[in-house]
């Protein structure tokens, strides 16, 4: 299993446009993926499938907060590196 | 016979049969099955055909639509395949022994319900999505057609509370005569696509509208906002004769659609087009039109992975100019923003995207998509009458901005030995209140202007056009609208500029005597307008309309002003 933790930059967080770049992204892989994020108010941890449009979005991960993705199978490694990638380069958005 | 009020949303009247738009209602009970292997059998099965339907709905509303409607599709087709909704109805049907349809309901209420929750207008529009793909996978597993319009077989009024996208693009058009909603507005989904098809089209007419009998006989009045129930023989032949004189008045006014638009006491003005693409070139020829008031570009920008070339837009470009000839084509630079996908561009979704980094906003702080317009506009300008215009301005400063990077680009193509049009005219949109308001000091910095009447009116108004709740105040014809119109004609001509006008007002038929009273030069519209204006503006006599124009704008609302030009001017009314 493979893990890590990215800052979330971009100016909508996980909605919208970067939300199904995101799990189209994640799509790809045969890996078990899932991504989490700490609620802001209540310190509660919250979890979702990667690969779902509708688990990314009700996870309500908005601009300045950090995401944890994890990954495991036989592409963890290039799962997550894609994933991190995608989320550190502002899903491609200037 | 009973006659209901509603919004005028598209133009025309007709009468015709009522073909009520009814969602058949799915009932579906909470039955144990016993063979759960079957059931998923016959889900995957199901899903499998919702996701060739929005496949083909996708391909079709790419074609007949828009970008932004078809995204729709893409967004169903996304929770179509959600691993977390799939699953959930899964272990409902494995391990509760639910039926697919119970599992597939109650999965798509709970998901929807949860979106629903998070009060937020985004979230909204997921919750409807969610059931609108759930109901699509159990019409399927039901056996129910995919849309009640199956059963339309001759040319009919639809009546519907209200239509969405994905219900009108199944829409066999040549079957449809008018539509008629319970709710919406004259900017929703249904009123624009009536207009664009050139159909009649009234709103809002209240609910029980919605009790008729398919087959009644309706009146349709999309000019007036009015529809007549089951009308009488007197009516049905008051109406047809209306039908009639307009149809003629039609003709009339193709045959003469190529001759000038001479007022009566000898003003001359220009009629010119709208257009977004060489199709639209041919049929602004066609009509009569003197040229084009607003060649839209966004169409070069659309459907694609890339930004267009320099070589690509000059080429398009030219292909335009040329079937125009020595006529005047007044080319708007690139009006995108945040509410329009442009995936490659990387543009950020904006909180409030009509308020935002649009259109030149965006233009002045990426070059990398200004300059290979402008240099593409300078350089199909040779030899051709080109005029650039740049929309959104709101100040004078982005006006010199712009002039400098098109300064810019002429230093480069001069150095690069490329040819192209020195002397090129520059204007701009005046739809911002901004604008308007310092319409003297931008007259200094243009060669002309040419008001956005749609924009206009919402940013003044502060009403959103797309959003059914306040967009009957999103309304040219308010008098504030008008004073501003009027105050920028006046501004302008004293700086010896001349004004046109590219927003829907423009071809409002009811609007070119108080247009024409206010002194506009250019009247710019979609081109089946063109003739019907041009045959207007030949009816009337400027001098006369001035003070027509005057006591208008003395006026409180539009269905007063509306009301007072329908006295003044009665051959307008004839036109419907």
């Amino acid at each position: 299993m493979k893990e890590t933790t990215v800052l979330v930059n971009n100016k909508v967080g996980l909605h919208a446009r970067p939300a199904s770049l995101f799990v189209q992204a994640a799509a790809k892989f045969n890996s078990n993926i899932q991504v989490s994020c700490q609620d802001p108010d209540t310190k509660e941890l919250r979890e979702a499938n990667a690969k779902s449009i509708l688990g990314v979005l009700t996870l309500g991960v908005f601009q300045g907060m950090d995401i944890t993705i994890r990954a495991e199978g036989e592409d963890e490694e290039q799962a997550i590196k894609t994933l991190a990638d995608l989320v550190e380069n502002n899903f491609g958005e200037e | 016979m009973k006659r209901l009020a509603g919004i005028p949303a598209s133009r025309g009247v007709c009468i015709g049969p009522i073909f009520q738009f009814l969602r058949q209602e799915l009932v579906i009970d909470d039955c144990k099955v016993e063979n759960a292997h079957a059931e998923l059998s016959r889900l995957n099965d199901a899903l499998e055909r919702a996701k060739q339907q929005i496949d083909v709905i996708y391909q079709k509303a790419l074609k007949e639509s828009s970008q932004a409607d078809a995204e729709i599709f893409q967004a169903h087709k996304m929770i179509l395949e959600d691993p977390e909704l799939l699953d959930e109805v899964k272990r409902k049907i494995e391990n509760g022994k639910c039926s697919a349809e119970f599992a597939m309901k109650e999965t798509a209420q709970t998901f929807s319900d949860m979106m629903a929750a998070m009060s937020d207008e985004y979230f909204a529009a997921r919750a409807t999505d969610i059931l609108d793909v759930g109901n699509r996978v159990l019409r399927i597993l039901l056996g129910v057609a995919e849309s009640p319009t199956a059963q339309l077989k001759t040319p009919s009024v639809i009546v519907a509370d209200d239509l969405t996208p994905s219900d009108t693009v199944l829409l066999d058009k040549t079957l449809v005569s008018g539509f008629c909603t319970a709710r919406g507005s004259a900017t929703s989904h249904t009123a624009i696509l009536a207009r664009g098809l050139g159909i009649p089209a009234v709103a809002g007419v209240g609910k029980q509208v919605l009790e008729e009998k398919n087959n009644t006989q309706i009146i349709l009045d999309g000019t007036q906002g009015e529809v007549v129930l089951a009308p009488d023989d007197a009516t049905v032949h008051e109406y047809q004769q209306r039908i009639e004189t307009a149809r003629s008045l039609q003709v009339e006014s193709k045959q003469h659609a190529q001759e000038a638009a001479l007022t009566k006491d000898g003003r001359q003005l220009e009629v010119v087009a709208n257009i977004g693409n060489v199709e639209g070139a041919r049929s602004a020829i066609e009509n009569g039109a003197e040229g084009v008031g607003l060649l839209r570009t966004e169409f070069l920008y659309l459907e694609r992975n890339s930004l267009p070339t320099e070589e690509e837009q000059y080429q398009a470009y030219r292909a335009i100019l040329d079937v125009f000839g020595d006529l005047p084509v007044i080319l708007r630079t690139l009006d995108v923003g945040g509410d329009k996908e442009i995936p490659y561009m990387g543009l950020e979704a904006e909180s409030n995207s009509f308020l935002g980094q649009r259109a030149l906003r965006l233009c002045l702080v990426r070059p990398d998509i200004f300059k290979p317009q402008l240099r593409a506009a300078l350089r199909a300008g040779v030899e051709r009458n080109l005029k650039i215009m740049f929309p959104m301005v709101a100040t004078a400063g982005e006006i010199r901005a712009a002039r400098k990077v098109m300064e810019e680009c002429k230093q480069e193509l001069r150095a690069e030995g490329k040819p192209f049009a020195e002397g090129i005219e520059i204007g701009i949109m005046v739809e911002i209140p901004s604008a308007a308001l310092v319409a003297d000091q931008l007259a200094k910095e243009v060669d002309f202007f040419s008001i956005g009447t749609n924009d206009l009116s919402q940013y003044t108004m502060a009403a959103d056009r797309t959003n059914p709740r306040v967009a009957e105040l999103s309304d040219a014809f308010y008098p504030a609208v008008l004073r501003l119109i009027r105050s920028v004609i006046e501004a302008a001509h004293k700086e010896g500029k001349w004004v046109g006008m590219c927003g829907e007002l423009a071809g409002e038929p009811l609007a070119a005597p108080i247009l024409l009273g206010l002194g506009l030069d250019e009247f710019s519209m979609s081109p089946p307008m063109v003739p019907v204006i041009k045959q207007i503006l030949r009816n009337l006599s400027a001098e006369d309309m001035q003070p027509l124009a005057q006591q208008a704008l003395e006026m409180e609302s539009p269905q007063e002003i509306q009301q007072f030009v329908r006295e003044k001017v009665p051959f307008i009314a004839e036109l419907i």
